[in-house]
């Protein structure tokens, strides 16, 4: 085995126990934690696979930005509620209606997944080096314009996602409050105050 | 191993040194700086004028007791200044300080001085910050107390709201060095305008050299942005539960994360080793001269202002910094569209 072989199963290795392991944690934070972990490995997979601008790119958006809003998330609650609440907490309520469709909606994903491996060579190579690309300068020159030409739609039409999604969160997060009288605490400071 | 192989390992080592050295440095200045605006003395007992104090600190330290507060979470109360400080000088291994050498004919062909040549070093900073901001958050939550957590939440709620701008800051430089490898950006700065006027992107970049500059004392917690540690609110903040050598390490991460800042800012905007004066091998002189001038006023900074309230905080960084730093990137892709990179 050469030193990639080698990378690749240890990178490959922490990717898959770390993934594992954060669904068996009992405490949140541990959970979380191990997925920037399972992060790391797939960046290194990216490094490995000669592309270090999406492995960096893996680290910031997801290891560094959308880890960093779980962790605060999961915080938040702990301090919102009270530690003899631990237990019942961390274990959600079992239904077993939901049960079932969480084991329906499992099974879909692994034919989709399955699917998906198996017909990779007989789709018009997806997996394959993209032909007909301009000789590749660095990853990111690549990236920049096959993302702005070839699929500047399904590009845009994401971020339109992501901002209906946002949109949608501020909605509903928002909460009603009764207006004050008019005059009354017109700056209305204390009340827009985040609680930490 | 070949010499390149020596020379690379030795230069790790060196930068590794001066990191640690840094920050005792850092520390001493910090205290002196600190007195001279207040009109004291500030540390003069050990050492001449004083100069041995940050290694009486550091020796203090290491007898200090370690204490752990027996409802932390063991493994992570231990963890999180790893974290910190691993963070601050990884975050360095990409950072340039000066030309290729080849030390003064010792090697065959030269090497650049900066430890880990990487294409994409600017993104690879950006994610070596927001690993960091991990020490803090842990730190805060593995303590089991009410001070430390708030500090911790505060410094994550912070750190995110101020990394956007800093992003948006440094995209707007990278679109006029046409590059995310650091040293193509620190090169495309040599030369002169008109013969007088150094080609440095602070002069073609202005805004993104403050918001840069804002966003990245709000990034390594310093006054007059230091909420995850406000003493008056927080006791200490993230860190109240540390103590001895695991309190070193945030206090050394602290100050190496400034120094990993002023070293980006140098080669983002102030031309890196270029200046005038000396033969491009010894451009790091320069560097180090102007490390030390942001270094400078980062202390003066804190020293000079009161801190934010939390709320102020928090606005200034979404309302005021974020649409700035966002409408300057667009002017600049709108400059560099109209005139050519």
């Amino acid at each position: 085995m050469g030193p990639d072989q080698i990378l690749f199963y240890v990178l490959g290795g922490v990717a898959v126990v770390a993934s594992l392991m954060v669904i068996g944690q009992r405490n949140p934070i541990h959970s979380v934690l191990l997925l920037i972990a399972s992060f790391g490995g797939l960046s290194g997979l990216y490094i490995l696979l000669d592309a270090p601008f999406v492995a960096v790119i893996q680290i910031i958006i997801y290891a560094g930005a959308i880890m960093v809003l779980f962790l605060f998330v999961v915080m938040l609650l702990n301090v919102a509620r009270e530690d003899t609440e631990q237990d019942e907490r961390v274990h959600v309520q079992v239904h077993r209606g939901s049960m079932r469709l969480g084991a329906v909606l499992a099974g879909l994903l692994v034919v989709e997944l399955v699917w998906a491996l198996a017909s990779a060579g007989t789709l018009g190579g997806t997996f394959g080096p993209m032909a007909g690309l301009p000789a590749p300068v660095t990853s990111v020159h690549v990236i920049g314009q096959v993302l702005f030409t070839r699929y500047a739609f399904p590009f845009e039409v994401t971020s339109i996602l992501i901002l209906v999604a946002m949109v949608g969160a501020v909605v509903l997060a928002r909460r009603e409050t009764p207006r004050p009288a008019a005059g009354a605490d017109a700056a209305g400071g204390s009340e827009e105050r985040p609680a930490f | 191993m070949t010499p390149i192989l020596i020379a690379q390992i030795v230069l790790l080592l060196f930068v590794f040194f001066m990191l640690l050295n840094s920050a005792a440095i850092m520390v001493y200045v910090e205290r002196k700086v600190a007195a001279m605006l207040q009109q004291r003395l500030g540390p003069y007992l050990v050492g001449p004028r004083g100069l041995l104090q940050p290694f009486a600190d550091v020796l203090k330290l290491m007898f200090k007791e370690d204490l752990r507060p027996t409802a932390a979470d063991a493994f992570l109360f231990s963890l999180a200044p790893i974290i910190s400080v691993t963070a601050a000088f990884a975050a360095f291994a990409v950072v340039p300080f000066g030309a290729e050498t080849t030390f003064f004919g010792l090697l065959s062909h030269p090497i650049p001085l900066q430890v880990a040549d990487v294409n994409v070093a600017v993104l690879v900073i950006f994610a070596i910050a927001s690993m960091g901001v991990y020490g803090i958050v842990l730190a805060g939550w593995s303590s089991n107390s009410k001070y430390s957590l708030l500090g911790g939440l505060r410094s994550s709620a912070q750190m995110i709201s101020y990394e956007l701008s800093y992003g948006l800051a440094l995209a707007a430089v990278l679109l006029i060095g046409n590059s995310l490898s650091l040293t193509h950006v620190v090169n495309g700065q040599a030369g002169y305008w008109f013969h007088v006027i150094p080609r440095w992107y602070v002069f073609v970049q202005p805004v993104g050299f403050a918001i840069f500059m804002i966003a990245g004392i709000a990034e390594t917690n310093r006054a007059p942005f230091d909420f995850p540690e406000a003493e008056q609110e927080l006791v200490a903040g993230y860190h109240t539960e540390y103590s001895s050598m695991r309190f070193a390490m945030f206090f050394m991460a602290e100050y190496i994360n400034m120094v990993t800042v002023s070293a980006v800012a140098v080669d983002l905007f102030l031309g890196g080793w270029h200046g005038p004066f000396l033969p491009a091998s010894l451009g790091w002189i320069w560097f180090l001269v102007k490390v030390g001038a942001l270094l400078f006023f980062y202390v003066w900074m804190r020293w000079t202002l009161p801190r934010y309230r939390y709320d102020q905080l928090m606005a200034f960084g979404w309302k005021i910094l974020l649409p700035i730093a966002a409408l300057n990137l667009l002017a600049t892709a709108a400059g560099v569209i109209h005139f050519g990179a």
